[in-house]
């Protein structure tokens, strides 16, 4: 296998089953020295299990895994974690809760001398601004600073990857912003390679230079959070990535579609003929509030979000969409506005065939 | 027109099996055609070849009928092809085959007492496989166990000393009074029965023979594996829980070092000295009963003890000491090690730890029994 030296970490096709029950099959990701991943995908869909094979937790049913270039999970071997060199922090933290703060950031320094762990210590008590606490015990602290020590716990013995699950999730919004951005910028100094786990986007599109959409065990994309929210792969990454609805649409010419609501110009050419169905991703930011537009409809649910309102609004044929108006343009309940659809980056997805579907297939008769 | 029902012709043509479908295929007729496909049993190696060119009709059953009919013909040596169908037909069979779904909740089989036997193999199987694993976990710890003695700074004293408090001062009390109790109805049951044949004196030999040798030991561990072989089970499963385990191991230290092996170096260590002072305490009670149902004096008693038993006697309880201890440690760190899920499986996993250790200890103590009968101790 030949290896690059700038790639830290490959998955090369791995699988793994739980009693006969695949959860992991055939997935494919490198990581480059210094790049900071985030998996992506809703609760369920094996993720961790993913995470959890890197750190050497969970052993392989196929595939390969290289660290540094040297295979370390293969069917039927696993080197064990404690082996790999990794720093892990986990979802609950897990800190040791009968040792303060300091010493639970020093527990696997435990070949260093006294002078040296206490070096070490300083240096990542002020790393994560942990000073003043550093003899407390962890039930003494609150959430995100328990998420500050197990981040320098898993730094402690200067890893050179750090495998993240589901770090922030029981932390609230704002906190979990902050710290986000914290501990990218810790692992972006020290030059540390990093896979993160969440169900997160927001989380996942802050923290990561490269994302992968994750769905019942399979990578559905790889790609920058720009590119997963502008030019979604598969139908369940745009469903899953932002907010939006879909449309019907028929398309006229390789980069025209034709909707209940007008023709919609494409910023692009579709490569199915014209004539095709297909499904039309309108998110919220597609649609605009224009009174004077002929195209109205009915607003059935109201999200304030400070600067914007989130509207859900049927249209007269049932369809709902979903807009984002400035929040200055108050409308109740049931109000009729009218809307304008300014879509930059078209997504569609073709239809599956009904006439395909046994259910609805009629043999002709002799 | 004439008959239309669904059929099936085979025809040997040359090294090869056609079979001829012809008419409608469709749900009215699959019973009978399942039958007819399921006859179908052409030589290993022939290929086969379908001819769907006489279909009138097809429905999904009919599709769903041909697409199982050619795959359980499929076998490494013999191809099964599919010919001649109409596109609609073939788009048809194609829909259907892509659709196969297997039956995950399978129903449950045979009857009643076949269903018990199964269990029972299951059930033996599992403890098979328990003992494996226990027994590699037993290999584990020794390896471990010899290279911490190896490098001796690797041991954790401060663990040591915290489980043998935890352990054996904790457990004095308990110990104590339990033993003491079992010296007094140990007497006064056997007092009961010698005194019917004047043996009442005997009632000593009676009292220092079993406590020494059996019953000292046996209720110490019994009484340890419930405090402390649940305790370590318990212990050492919510730190799994809570991923502290994992967390160690990514550090990079090994579970077993840290918490596996003082625990049963402590218990190894504060189970012979409980169980002394168990035969201490038990002995004591007999006395005090013997001055007051046998008036048996103190002085006489202690006379008496020591003309019937001898120190070897009194080693033979003790030395069962450490080896019982260690099966307790192991069991319940092993139990503790196996948590997974949820908090109810720490729950199962200590009220097993506590099961397998006295039924471990009771069984060692009659492979024991066994061993001193040979050696003529």
């Amino acid at each position: 296998m030949p290896m690059n030296d700038a790639v830290m970490l490959e998955l090369d096709g791995i699988g793994c089953e739980y009693d006969g029950t695949r959860v992991v099959q055939g997935l494919s990701v490198r990581v480059r020295r210094g790049q900071v991943i985030c998996l992506l995908g809703p609760s369920g869909c094996g993720k961790t299990t993913v995470l959890r094979a890197i750190a050497g937790f969970q052993a392989l049913s196929c595939g390969r895994i290289y660290l540094r270039g040297q295979a370390v999970s293969e069917a039927g071997r696993t080197v064990a974690p404690e082996r790999r060199g990794i720093g892990m922090v986990f979802q609950d933290y897990a800190l040791f809760p009968h040792l303060d703060v300091l010493d639970n950031i020093t527990f696997g320094l435990q070949k260093q001398t006294r002078a040296q762990r206490k070096q070490t210590a300083e240096k990542l008590l002020h790393m994560v601004d942990l000073h003043p606490i550093a003899n407390r015990f962890p039930h003494e602290l609150s959430g995100g600073q328990q998420q500050r020590v197990a981040l320098a716990r898993a730094l402690a013995a200067k890893p050179d990857l750090v495998l993240l699950d589901e770090p922030f999730s029981s932390l609230d919004g704002d906190l979990r912003e902050r710290l986000g951005q914290d501990v990218k910028s810790i692992l972006k100094q020290q030059g540390i390679t990093a896979v993160m786990v969440t169900h997160d986007q927001h989380e996942a599109f802050g923290m990561g230079d490269m994302v992968g959409v994750i769905n019942h065990g399979r990578l559905l994309q790889w790609d920058t959070p720009f590119n997963l929210y502008h030019n979604p792969a598969e139908r369940f990454v745009a469903d899953f990535i932002g907010q939006g609805r879909f449309i019907d649409a028929i398309l006229d010419t390789p980069d025209s579609l034709r909707t209940e609501f007008g023709i919609i110009q494409a910023d692009r050419a579709f490569l199915w003929p014209p004539g095709t169905r297909v499904e039309l991703l309108l998110r919220p930011d597609d649609i605009l509030h224009d009174e004077a537009a002929s195209l109205r409809g009915r607003i059935i649910k109201k999200a304030f979000k400070g600067a914007e309102t989130l509207y859900t609004i049927k249209m007269p044929d049932g369809t709902e969409l979903l807009s984002l108006f400035p929040s200055h343009l108050d409308f109740n309940l049931g109000d009729d506005v009218g809307l304008r659809i300014a879509a930059d980056h078209v997504v569609a997805f073709s239809t599956p065939k009904r006439e395909e579907n046994p259910e609805y297939a009629s043999t002709p008769s002799t | 027109m004439t008959d239309t029902r669904g059929r099936i012709e085979s025809i040997s043509a040359g090294n090869r099996l056609e079979i001829h479908l012809s008419g409608r295929w469709e749900v009215g007729y699959a019973a009978e055609l399942e039958i007819a496909l399921a006859q179908l049993s052409p030589p290993v190696d022939q290929p086969v070849l379908i001819d769907l060119s006489g279909l009138d009709r097809l429905d999904t059953t009919g599709a769903w009928l041909i697409h199982r009919g050619s795959e359980a013909l499929r076998s490494p040596r013999r191809s099964v092809t599919l010919s001649g169908a109409r596109a609609e037909h073939e788009q048809l069979i194609a829909r259907v085959s892509g659709l196969y779904q297997p039956c995950e909740i399978q129903p449950p089989a045979g009857n009643a007492l076949i269903r018990l036997v199964a269990r029972l193999g299951e059930n033996a199987l599992t403890v098979l496989d328990t003992a494996a694993s226990f027994t590699a976990f037993i290999g584990l710890t020794t390896v471990t166990l010899l290279r911490s003695l190896l490098h001796p700074r690797r041991l954790r004293f401060n663990a040591i000393t915290v489980h043998m408090e935890a352990t054996g001062i904790n457990a004095l009390p308990i110990v104590s009074l339990i033993s003491f109790l079992i010296g007094i109805v140990m007497v006064y049951q056997s007092a009961f029965q010698l005194t019917r044949f004047g043996a009442q004196i005997f009632v000593i030999d009676l009292l220092a023979f079993s406590v020494l040798r059996e019953l000292g030991v046996l209720l110490t561990s019994i009484v340890v594996a419930g405090r402390s072989g649940s305790a370590f089970a318990a212990e050492i499963g919510s730190m799994k829980l809570h991923e502290e385990i994992d967390a160690m191991r990514a550090l990079g230290m090994d579970p077993v070092e840290i918490l596996v092996l003082p625990r049963i170096l402590s218990l190894m260590v504060v189970l012979p000295l409980l169980v002394f002072t168990a035969d201490v305490m038990a002995l004591l009670g007999g006395a005090i009963m013997c001055w007051i149902s046998l008036d048996i004096a103190p002085d006489l008693f202690l006379q008496r003890l020591r003309s019937a038993v001898d120190l070897p006697t009194f080693w033979i309880g003790i030395v069962k000491a450490p080896f019982f201890a260690g099966l307790i440690a192991l069991t319940g760190c092993y139990e503790g090690l196996q948590v997974s899920g949820s908090a109810e499986s720490v729950g199962q996993r200590t009220t097993r730890a506590v099961v397998e250790s006295i039924f471990l200890v009771i069984v060692a103590d009659a492979l024991f029994s066994v061993v001193f009968t040979i050696l003529g101790l």
